[in-house]
């Protein structure tokens, strides 16, 4: 017994002896991650670093379709082109949804506030890639490679990588800018933690993302060269024609950039890249392949890059299960939502598909009196899950139903930037006076993207007004994310001159006040960082 | 008694007579010993201090001591099962001294030991408001969770049961929770050892593997006096259970089964098949559709359909007693219990051995406690529940042809399925096996040795430990509707806990009777280890290919999260003249989950106490109707750690944890590097908790209570948190120290002993509570106009949050549209909203909050009715002031539920419908926040005991109990009765008819 006594008083001492090396027994890392200096220490570890850059505008987060990068969202909403594309398509004349969820009728309605969910969502999801991009920014120096010994090919590499992040920096200040105005603003430079960012104004966005997409033009890769997905020279200066196309609307009346325009959208059109013979290709799960017109596109994949936003968004929402999903590629999916108000079939005039190939609707149901039935309006149905030769993607033995991508997932790739939309830039420029350009380039420009859409020339036109181009702009990029932009650059995105089906909430459509050209910034921020100002009117 | 008493008299009177005549120089003292009542208490024993001297009093409660040599004396009364009583006396030689003496009875239940933190005090010193239920007084009947035992016994406690699942556990709630996001459950220590709150896969519940039957006593530690020893983790109180040990004496063998039928209370009011049908042709004839084609002829009820009366059997054998030093006592148990839903079911086998053996004339003493389960769960798919309120009615569960495994789902002319369509609700749980199984150790060796030098002083050692392990898999075969995208589903699960706990104290307790004081000193220190070990596995297919399901492809094999607690402790308790106590604790925590600079600095947790026993005061000694009065002031801080991330502070990389994450560039997926947001000054959430409370009892005890008020005040809260966009690697922060929070209410308790006769006993207890609580900062910069945290996600639609958090209002507030209503018809109308803001539009800037889930008052009420060998019980609660989200209202009651827009299908509705007719879903309005105040009789029951049956040596006891007897509510759906306050898809909690019967021999 004596020995058991013994014992106890051992482990009292042990257990006090303990306490000295227990302060570090309480320093516990996790099992599955790893410190910065770990990741950065190889040439793979960056690229794996850029690929999250790229990731955070492709998916909702890194532990598959139902995790987020962000918060106080629902983790399948909140990729960044599901809520791009919900804000830029759902104010318009070209998506009407039927979904009554939080936030989703005040876009339609043009009603948004500044506790808008969705609108948050994007905001946040702009600055989350700026963010993620700035750390890489901040660990891709050419000091920060140096000390980490990485040389030659490797450093060449990593600097372009570098610039890749610049730009895709540059590119969700645009969205930003574009949308909110006045942001705050984060670079390499600041820190990370209880830090207040300062906020920008509009004008020096405009700037910066010039000096940016400047800065970086000779690092980037040059045209065509780089790996499919990732930025290059070119999609640098298509942005740069897109920025300057738009400069009156950031900048002010007078302020145009369209000389600029023109010489951008020139250098792309000059770059090698084609027009894709078949139109609907492009919307394709397949359209990875062969690819000659996209310039810079987001990437998914069915199986390895899944998500509920997106293509599969995009894809699922535009069908019900009345239309046959299977025929889409997506035989488990239909989430009945988005179809388009009688304007964008009108645009075609016919809109059956036969004369211009580029009017995919479903249905000729043009009248809307109730928004939350899918069935009023014309369904959309210009991106498939379906490969060019018709079957779908990750099919089980060829079966339409059985995919082992679950039946719902897009391996559809998003164009953020294709050549087409280079001649439109081209023309318009041209016509609102831009220097540089021609008028008969410009209609020759149109009458390239109008040939392919009919097969022949029977379409082509003879002269061009400003309205034509925009109605092109309708009929060739409908549902890729413009036309609230177009819309706000021809100033009919508020006014009473141009109306759509419940624009403002009102059947017949109504004109709105003209602030809400500018999305609010969200309230959320807005009591987070006392340094942001809320943009008029909200 | 009295007999030998009086003969003792007589010999005694004789004695003293004869001893008269032998001295002169002394003097007598008689008296008179009286007890509480003022009647006469014969046979006390009346002596001198310090002498042989003394008398027995006789039948009329005189005594009178003959012979006394003059001087001063102490002179004291004893009697069993009373206070003994002295007084000082002089004595005259020659003259007579008179003492009289008033005996108060020993009050048993202010002197049982109540455990505390570290030590045991008994009732009548406590200074923290404590709650003690013992095993006499649990609710009966059928229980799989020790939680359920205390429902509605102990004022500010609000056990909930999750769910009508076997096994499912209940949320407890003491004064209803400190924390926002962090967690707000209590702290749980079975004999000493903390557990952890982590769950374990295979089980619905942590605490379900603890047989209810082994449980002897609950004690509630609530204010932060008596929970601030735990520190860090008792913010939302700390419930101790002790676990039965073996009695002295010979072996006691007790064999109890149960054995129950749980039936299906009430069912969600749907349409029924005539009414869908009518409906539909109703819609046909306004839209000139043919929607009427797609119906069906049967009447199918799936609710009936799915669930089943549910057999229960629950067998406990126990055998305790001791051998020489050594009490020990072993238990058996047995559950097998089939849920309310059909393919539910939880077997149980648990082990319990404890043994308290003593040493060195018991100044060493062990106490091993072990503990063993093994669990066998098949969990039906609760899909089921939601699928049977919206499943077309007028379908019959089978359809001719149906490649289905023959079920009726909906599906086209090809077969292709709707995927917009629910799955047939019976074929969700025929088609669905997913079995779990869980074993699970735990236990501790505590030694405790009094110093033999110096007997006041004490070490203890306490080595516990929890290991768990839990596994299983679920199987879908490729023929089932439910899983047709992936060719079926075979996945597997497997997870294991090792958690353990070292805690060593010395405790210095002596009594100093010169300074009329007792000082009890406790000294320790405590280091925790929580570690949980998960394989991560991908799912397949179950069609011959068996092909890997794409998205469940893990990235890493494992993940062992892990966090560790180091601590300090200290305790004084000061006792001057048995009446007024002081007591002052003191912890100081570390955690891994904190940065170092942040563990220490902020984890010190003190409190102080201060009790004054009125009673024992002369002005209240001797009342005849006050038996107890008890003043407790107490003042103490508390943290909370758990629920938040193990890592929250460290900045890493994380790789994507699955397959399904990757980025594409050229024809090659990249595994990504994710930066995580971190907050680098992460801390400890801290709780001031003040309290005054009053103990009382009249009457000898008949009537006792408390009463005590609390204000608690939350700094900052670990929250959910948005941050400044661009400053982190999110725009949330899923725990950072942001916010305050108050909490004050009011409790009171009373038990009553309404009639002790020798046949008849009728004991009650009524216990109230009042919580208020708000949250009063939420913003890192202090500009809180509208600083709000959207939680209570809903279904329907994707996205939508039906609560927020935010300052002026308690969490959780339902944040909703103001419904506007047709003036005439009363009716809601649909999507017509008030302008709150006046802005002219109604957006998302007209939600308000408006009430919350949580009751303003919860009320419990228990009686026991015992006449003769018969006794009759019942339990009632009651929760008054909460509110619930109709989500089954608000997502299922339109016309668009039953006429899908999105293809050829019909579906049920909610019968709600027919009040409102709305066409599409309003999920915010207003109108589907319902008053779920309610009153349920949790408890009736019945039983007799035979006594001893056989041969005078087996006792038996029979007994019959209903639990869910009835809900008294204004709730317009199931069950008012939720903790989230959002309705959807309950799992129903069943009535349940037991009978008992219990062996003793």
């Amino acid at each position: 017994m004596k020995k058991n006594l013994l014992k106890y008083i051992c482990i009292v001492a042990l257990a006090s002896t303990g306490l000295t090396s227990c302060k570090k027994a309480l320093e516990l890392t996790p099992t599955n991650a790893t410190t910065a200096e770990q990741v950065y220490s190889t040439p793979a570890g960056y690229k794996q670093s850029l690929a999250k850059v790229y990731s955070a505008y492709a998916l909702t987060g890194s532990g598959g379709s139902a995790s987020s990068d962000l918060g106080g969202i629902d983790a399948g909403t909140s990729d960044f082109l599901r809520l791009y594309w919900s804000a830029q398509e759902w104010t318009t004349d070209e998506a009407v949804c039927a979904w009554n969820d939080t936030d989703v009728p005040d876009f339609h309605n043009l009603s948004w506030g500044s506790n808008n969910s969705i609108l948050r969502g994007l905001y946040f999801r702009s600055l989350y890639q700026i963010t993620v991009a700035n750390a890489f920014i901040r660990e891709s120096s050419d000091d920060a490679i140096a000390s980490r010994g990485i040389t030659g090919n490797d450093a060449t590499s990593i600097r372009a990588y570098r610039a890749e992040a610049r730009f895709l920096r540059a590119y969700q200040y645009w969205i930003l800018m574009d949308l909110f105005g006045n942001p705050p603003f984060v670079d390499e430079t600041t820190p990370i933690g209880k830090y207040l960012p300062e906020r920008i104004t509009r004008a020096k966005l405009f700037a910066y993302i010039e000096s940016e997409l400047k800065a970086i033009e000779t690092t980037l890769v040059a045209p065509r060269q780089n790996e499919y997905g990732r930025a290059d020279q070119a999609a640098d200066w298509a942005l740069q024609a897109r920025l300057y196309l738009n400069a009156e609307v950031y900048l002010g009346t007078g302020n145009g950039r369209y000389a600029d325009a023109i010489t951008y959208a020139n250098k792309v059109i000059n770059s090698g890249y084609t027009l894709q013979s078949n139109y609907a290709k492009l919307f394709l799960a397949d359209n990875n392949v062969g690819n000659t017109e996209t310039i810079l596109s987001i990437n998914y994949d069915g199986i390895n890059s899944q998500n509920y936003g997106a293509t599969t968004y995009i894809i699922n929402a535009s069908l019900n299960a009345a239309m046959n999903p299977t025929l889409y590629g997506v035989p488990n999916g239909g989430w009945g939502g988005n179809r388009s108000t009688s304007n964008l079939p009108l645009t075609f005039g016919d809109f059956s598909g036969n004369t211009d190939k580029r009017a995919m609707f479903y249905g000729n149901n043009l009248a809307i009196n109730n928004i939350n039935d899918f069935t009023q309006g014309v369904a959309v149905v210009k991106f498939k899950n379906l490969n060019s030769n018709g079957t779908t993607p990750y099919s089980i033995g060829g079966s339409a139903t059985n995919t082992s991508s679950g039946g719902v997932y897009a391996s559809t790739d998003f164009p953020l930037f294709r050549l087409a939309e280079m001649y439109l830039i081209y023309a318009e420029a041209t016509l609102r006076g831009g220097s540089g350009g021609s008028t008969a380039t410009a209609l020759t420009g149109i009458n390239l993207l109008r040939t392919r859409a009919y097969g022949n020339n029977s379409g082509n036109l003879n002269s061009l007004t400003l309205n034509d181009v925009l109605n092109e702009r309708t009929r060739e990029l409908y549902w890729e994310g413009f036309r609230r932009t177009d819309l706000i650059r021809y100033g009919l995105f508020t006014s009473a001159s141009y109306l759509w089906p419940y624009k403002g909430g009102v059947q017949n459509g109504k004109g709105v006040e003209s602030y809400r050209n500018l999305f609010p910034i969200p309230n959320t921020d807005l009591v987070n960082n006392p340094n942001l100002v809320q943009n008029p009117g909200y | 008694m009295r007999k030998t008493y009086f003969k003792k008299y007589v010999l005694v009177c004789l004695m003293l007579a004869l001893s008269c005549v032998a001295f002169a120089q002394t003097g007598t003292i008689t008296g008179k010993v009286l007890d509480n009542t003022n009647q006469p208490l014969p046979g006390v024993t009346v002596g001198l201090t310090g002498s042989t001297m003394g008398a027995p009093t006789d039948v009329d409660g005189n005594f009178r001591i003959n012979n006394v040599p003059a001087g001063s004396y102490t002179i004291t009364a004893r009697y069993f099962g009373f206070t003994t009583s002295q007084q000082t006396i002089s004595v005259t030689a020659g003259a007579n001294t008179v003492a009289n003496f008033n005996l108060q009875p020993e009050l048993k239940s202010l002197n049982e030991v109540v455990v505390i933190g570290y030590g045991t005090q008994t009732r009548k010193e406590l200074t923290g408001a404590i709650s003690t239920v013992t095993s006499k007084d649990f609710q009966k009947g059928t229980t799989t969770s020790p939680a359920e035992l205390i429902q509605g016994k102990v004022a500010g406690v609000a056990v909930s049961t999750n769910s009508g699942q076997p096994g499912a556990g209940a949320t407890i709630r003491i004064r209803q929770g400190a924390s926002l996001n962090a967690s707000n459950d209590p702290l749980i220590v079975v004999d000493g050892v903390p557990l952890s709150n982590n769950s374990i896969s295979g089980v619905a519940n942590p605490l379900s593997l603890i047989n209810p039957d082994d449980i002897e006593t609950f004690t509630v530690l609530k204010d932060a006096a008596s929970t601030a020893i735990y520190g860090s983790r008792a913010s939302n109180g700390v419930i101790i259970i002790t676990t039965k040990k073996g009695a002295a004496g010979t072996p006691q063998v007790n064999f109890s089964s149960k054995n129950s039928i749980a039936t299906l209370r009430n069912k969600v009011d749907v349409l029924s098949a005539d009414e869908v049908r009518a409906y539909v042709k109703a819609y046909d004839v306004a839209t000139g559709t043919n929607k009427s084609a797609l119906l069906g002829s049967a009447n199918t009820d799936w609710q009936d359909q799915i669930y089943q009366n549910a057999l229960t059997t629950d067998n406990n054998l126990s055998i305790g007693g001791s051998t020489k030093n050594m009490p020990y006592r072993v238990s058996v148990g047995y559950l097998d219990q089939q849920g309310l839903l059909k393919t539910d079911r939880l077997q149980r086998s648990t082990a319990a051995i404890r043994l308290s053996p003593k040493f060195f004339n018991n100044d060493l003493k062990l106490d091993i406690n072990l503990n063993g389960s093994y669990g066998h769960s098949r969990f039906a798919n609760q899909g089921a529940v939601g699928a049977a309120v919206f499943f077309d009615p007028t379908q019959q569960v089978y359809r001719e042809g149906s490649p289905y495994n023959g079920y009726y789902e909906w599906y086209g002319a090809d077969k292709v399925l709707n995927p917009n369509a629910p799955r047939n609700p019976v074929a969700l749980l025929n088609d669905n096996k997913n079995i779990g199984d869980t074993y699970r150790t735990f236990g501790n060796v505590s030694a405790d040795y009094r110093f033999p030098f110096l007997k006041a002083l004490r070490a203890n050692v306490n080595l516990g430990y929890d290991l768990s392990k839990g596994g299983g898999s679920t199987y879908v075969p490729f023929t089932a509707a439910q899983s047709f995208g992936t060719f079926g589903l075979s996945s597997q699960y497997h997870q294991k806990n090792y958690n353990s706990v070292v805690e060593a104290y010395l405790n210095y307790n002596d009594t100093f009777k010169s300074i009329k004081s007792n000082i009890n000193a406790t000294a320790g220190y405590g280091f925790y280890d929580f570690r949980t070990s998960n394989r991560n596995f991908a799912s397949y297919g179950t069609n011959s290919a068996a092909a890997i399901i794409s998205n469940t492809i893990p990235s890493f094999p494992f993940d062992i999260p892990q966090y560790r607690l180091l601590s300090y402790y200290g305790r004084l308790i000061y006792t001057f003249d048995t009446k007024y106590i002081l007591a002052a604790t003191i912890r100081t925590d570390g955690s891994s989950k904190f940065t170092p600079d942040n563990r220490y600095n902020y984890g010190v947790f003190p409190s102080v106490a201060f009790t004054w026993r009125m009673i024992d005061e002369d002005f209240l000694k001797t009342s005849n109707v006050v038996s107890d009065l008890k003043l407790r002031l107490s003042y103490g801080v508390t943290g909370q750690q758990d629920g938040i991330p193990y890592y929250g502070y460290i900045p890493t990389y994380f790789q994507n944890s699955t397959n399904a994450s990757q980025y594409q560039f050229g024809n090659t997926f990249y595994n990504t590097y994710s930066p995580s947001a971190y907050d680098a000054s992460l801390k400890w959430e801290t709780t001031q908790t003040t309290n005054i409370g009053f103990d009382f009892g009249f009457f000898n005890q008949r009537i006792s209570g408390s009463v005590d008020a609390y204000y608690k005040n939350t700094k900052d809260l670990l929250s959910v948190v948005f941050v400044p966009g661009g400053s982190n690697f999110s725009n949330q922060l899923s725990a950072s120290n942001v916010g305050n929070m108050i909490n004050r209410g009011i409790e009171f308790n009373l038990n009553a002993i309404a009639v002790k006769t020798k046949d008849i006993t009728w004991n009650l207890n009524y216990n109230i509570a009042y919580n208020y609580n708000r949250i009063t900062n939420l913003s890192l910069t202090g500009n809180n106009s509208s600083s709000q945290v959207l939680t209570g996600g809903i279904s329907g639609g994707t996205g939508n949050n039906i609560q927020v958090n935010q300052v002026g209002t308690s969490p959780r507030a339902f944040y909703v549209y103001k419904q506007v209503y047709d003036s005439k018809s009363g009716k809601p109308l649909q999507g017509i909203y008030e302008d709150l803001n006046n802005d002219g539009v109604i957006n998302g800037n007209d939600l308000y909050t408006y009430k919350t889930p949580y009751p303003k008052f919860i009320m419990g009420f228990s009686t026991q009715f015992s006449y003769k060998k018969w006794t009759a019980s019942t339990v009632l609660r009651a929760h008054l002031g909460n509110y619930m989200y109709n989500n089954l209202q608000s997502n299922a009651a339109t016309q668009n539920t039953i006429i899908s827009t999105a293809g050829d299908l019909i579906n049920n509705a909610n019968a709600n419908l027919l009040e409102t007719g709305f066409t599409n879903s309003q999920y915010f309005s207003d109108y589907y926040i319902q008053n779920a105040s309610f009153l349920r009789m949790d408890n009736a029951g019945l039983a007799y005991d035979f006594g001893k049956i056989y041969r005078n040596k087996i006792r038996l006891n029979l007994s019959a109990n209903v639990q869910n007897v009835f809900v008294v509510t204004k709730y317009k759906g199931l069950d008012p009765e939720i903790i989230s306050g959002i309705d959807n898809n309950f799992y129903p909690r069943p009535r349940t008819y037991t009978l008992s019967l219990n062996l003793g021999f």
